[in-house]
């Protein structure tokens, strides 16, 4: 059986992580922008992953069970703010949250 | 194993894609979760199988029906396009495809993929709970401290009065 090559694991990483970075960066829907986060630590997990493969470790899964933890932890406390924001502003534009912008 | 893997790379990367295009957060959700699955089976295919079955359980399960869940609640529907400056437009796309084409350069001269690989770590459910019980325990420990942490920051930003 042939291996897969650890080189497109990492390609494979890095094109998920751009496109996370775009998200972040272009959309104004808070949600998408939370969800592009989750993008972000993916890329980082296939790369624990594919490193833990190559080096014949589990050490690297174990990290990437801890990211999975954090992804969990952000993604309730970012939708908390969340929710805690539009009961306050009624919107999840990130363009029209600026209180302490001006 | 290696069609698998590319077969699977393209959808994630494909609907990795549609979840930052889709204009209504509930296809973006569904886009995440085909991302969340395909790399499930990347792991598979890589040794991982315990995590995929963690990748499932808890990514494409818990998170993502906490996501939709708010998705529902907030009522968001389509994104409305507001001004934004154009400088993130005709300086931010060039400078991101810059960043992209120097990490990828990187890879490329700093990686062989011709490296003889290891025989694939034994990674079922006992192999990873012997590691993270025994030599990873107090990181483990610390992990429950940060869960607690986050439940009781939820909690309090969600709830509407104390």
């Amino acid at each position: 059986m042939m291996p897969i090559p650890p080189t497109w694991c990492v390609y494979l990483g890095t094109g998920l992580f751009t496109i996370g970075v775009i998200g972040v960066l272009t959309r104004r829907n808070v949600i998408i922008i939370l969800m592009s986060i989750e993008l972000i630590l993916n890329a980082v997990n296939i790369n624990l992953v594919a490193f833990s493969r190559y080096f014949g470790e589990v050490d690297g899964q174990i990290f990437a069970i801890f990211v999975i933890t954090d992804a969990a932890a952000e993604a309730a406390v970012g939708l908390g703010l969340l929710i805690a924001l539009f009961r306050n502003k009624e919107t999840v534009n990130a363009d029209e949250i600026d209180l302490l912008k001006w | 194993m290696v069609p698998v893997f590319y077969i699977f790379a393209a959808l994630t990367i494909i609907a990795a894609l549609s979840v930052i295009l889709q204009r209504t957060p509930v296809y973006s959700a569904l886009s995440l979760i085909v991302v969340l699955c395909s790399l499930a089976v990347l792991y598979v295919s890589l040794g991982a199988k315990f995590l995929a079955v963690i990748q499932v359980i808890v990514y494409a399960g818990a998170i993502m029906v906490l996501f939709v869940l708010v998705i529902m609640l907030l009522n968001a529907g389509r994104e409305r396009h507001t001004e934004g400056s154009r400088l993130a437009r005709w300086l931010g796309v060039p400078l991101l495809a810059a960043f992209l084409v120097e990490i990828l350069s990187v890879i490329w001269n700093g990686l062989s993929s011709g490296a003889v690989a290891p025989p694939a770590p034994d990674a079922g459910p006992a192999a990873v709970g012997a590691l993270l019980f025994r030599h990873y325990v107090l990181p483990f420990e610390v992990t429950s401290i940060l869960i607690l942490v986050a439940i009781l920051g939820a909690v309090v930003l969600a709830k509407k009065q104390l």
